[in-house]
């Protein structure tokens, strides 16, 4: 009786171990079968090729993928550079400043913002955003930018509820306002933080899909100004995944592009999430 | 006034204006969605099917999307909850604190939680083609339960991180096995598993770029895994971008369906969330 609990104690275990690796081996997967798929574009063009030429016609068996690298890029940074400073500023009032019942209002109101799906973001932004500056990267960063708002909001407000109010009550006494506490101590202690939190905020941005698809206009040339059509990465993927069987290295060119995609975000990924770790044990103790 | 005091207001002031901002998002995005909806909303629109010359405009409604949808997050979430609870338990029972295999994992389970569904996508559509499949139910069940796995076990693992270990050891004194002590472990983090299910749900709901190949899309409701299903934000996302205005009118209703499952899912949530901590021990 008594052995029999410690077998199955064993055995499921091992079970268990068994899951767990598998969860972990599930990147490794991934990673090989993309590049698998993308072998036969890699081993027939170079990659500088492929990566720094505007040319994109899969008809003449041209893939540069630079258009759209362009256009994730123009409106990630769009996204970023409006999100950043709302976030930040919400996050330190959450933290800092605001009573319990300001609070209670406003992470409910996050917590829907996550929740909405890529495809309502994309609504909104032609509904709403498009009338007002076309269907260019602007409005795909604008879109963008809200959707990335909780999640940047949510991991800012974290790392800064972990600075212990011991340091904020010294510079305090020293006769620093709230703020000038906030800047010189909080910011300062929480500033790989708070990268981390960006760098984040940057990769899921970099692989939003639907909404961007839904308002960027889907142009397959270089942009040169924020109020001109792009074509990002993800929305490449979704548009033509469907019908590219019939054409040769077509297949290899997107799964490319999830490829990349794949290898930047894991890399921000990775080395975000690792200090992230860090930046909660350091306060912890 | 001294400088200092006059920054401390400003940057208040600026705090206050972002702050305004977020609200402003969430209230114009409801707003947008539930008024554009509401106009374009109908019973049909929700209890029958796509009838004939549906796309040029004709009658019909998006009952195939929503049955879809469910199909596929049910099982989705069935799954995920049978991967993940041995997975959350091993983690937090089986493995010390400090230990190396937990953290890669959690590692593991916080960049899957970063990769875009898009990828997801194009990697099980490789898959499926390996294998011989076609675009199909049971494709996007498996694409969107890899995708709600990763979800799942890391806010079942926050829960579970805060629970007493000193309840284990009680358990232990008692002669219980590791595992036996998984009904306690359960009991205990059971808002947790709650909360996570109804997160991973609204993911999985609204996800599009990974069901779009993998699980495709049909008029009909499937009546096999390897038949193709629609889902709902496809509903959304293929009718908005008709140039007619009764199939557009079609994906506002689909928007505000969906809308309105994240909204009971969000605020479901919270109010678990909620009754937990004021019945919390410790």
């Amino acid at each position: 009786m008594k052995s029999l609990c410690i077998f199955k104690d064993r055995a499921a275990g091992g079970v268990m171990f068994f899951l767990t690796i598998a969860s972990i081996l599930v990147v490794g997967a991934m990673a090989v079968g993309l590049v698998v798929k993308s072998m036969p574009l890699l081993e027939s063009r170079p990659l500088s090729e492929l990566l720094f030429s505007s040319e994109w016609k899969p008809l003449r068996g041209e893939f540069g993928f630079f258009p759209f690298l362009a256009g994730t890029l123009w409106v990630t940074g769009i996204a970023i550079v409006l999100a950043l400073p709302v976030s930040l500023l919400t996050a330190i009032y959450l933290v800092e400043y605001a009573r319990r019942r300001v609070k209670s209002y406003v992470f409910p109101m996050l917590d829907i913002l996550a929740g909405l799906p890529s495809v309502i973001y994309g609504v909104w932004g032609v509904l709403l955003i498009v009338p007002l500056a076309g269907y260019t990267l602007l409005t795909g960063g604008i879109v963008l930018g809200v959707m990335i708002l909780p999640l940047l909001v949510s991991l800012l407000v974290e790392i800064f509820s972990a600075v212990p109010s011991s340091l904020r009550d010294a510079s305090a006494s020293l006769g620093a306002t709230q703020w000038q506490s906030i800047k010189k101590v909080v910011l300062r202690k929480t500033s790989p933080g708070i990268l981390a939190a960006v760098v984040l905020a940057i990769s899921r941005a970099l692989g939003e899909t639907i909404a961007v698809l839904m308002v960027c206009g889907n142009l397959p040339e270089v942009p040169h100004s924020m109020m001109e059509a792009g074509y990002p990465l993800p929305a490449l993927i979704a548009n033509n995944y469907g019908e590219m069987l019939s054409l040769p290295l077509y297949e290899a060119a997107l799964m490319f592009a999830a490829l990349i995609l794949f290898v930047v975000i894991l890399l921000f990924n990775v080395t975000s999430r690792v200090i992230l770790y860090r930046v909660e044990k350091k306060f912890a103790l | 006034m001294r400088a200092k005091f006059i920054e401390e207001k400003t940057v208040k002031a600026l705090m206050y204006l972002s702050t305004a901002i977020v609200a402003l998002a969430v209230v114009s995005i409801l707003w947008t969605i539930l008024s554009k909806g509401w106009g374009a909303m109908s019973w049909d629109m929700i209890s029958k099917l796509p009838g004939g010359g549906f796309y040029i405009g004709k009658e019909g409604g998006f009952l195939n999307a929503i049955v879809g949808s469910l199909y596929i997050v049910g099982t989705s979430a069935v799954l995920g909850l049978l991967v993940s609870i041995p997975v959350v338990f091993y983690l937090n029972v089986y493995l010390r604190k400090s230990s190396r295999l937990g953290y890669a994992a959690r590692l593991a389970c916080d960049v899957l939680f970063g990769i875009p569904s898009i990828v997801y996508g194009a990697f099980g559509f490789a898959l499926m083609i390996y294998f011989g499949m076609r675009a199909s139910l049971g494709g996007g069940i498996v694409v969107v339960t890899l995708l709600i796995i990763p979800i799942f076990i890391r806010s079942m693992d926050e829960a579970a991180r805060d629970f007493p270990r000193e309840i284990l050891d009680t358990a232990y004194s008692l002669g219980a096995t590791r595992l036996q002590t998984i009904r306690v472990v359960l009991r205990q983090i059971a808002p947790g598993i709650a909360t996570a299910t109804l997160l991973s749900i609204g993911r999985a709901i609204g996800d599009a770029a990974g069901v779009m190949f993998t699980a495709g899309y049909t008029d009909s409701i499937p009546t096999s895994l390897s038949q193709p299903a629609a889902t709902l934000p496809l509903a959304v996302f293929f009718q908005m971008t008709s140039p007619i205005k009764e199939v557009q009118n079609r994906a506002y209703a689909a928007a505000m369906v969906l809308t309105l499952i994240i909204l009971v899912l969000s605020i479901g949530g919270r109010l678990i969330m909620n009754r937990f901590s004021k019945n919390k021990l410790s």
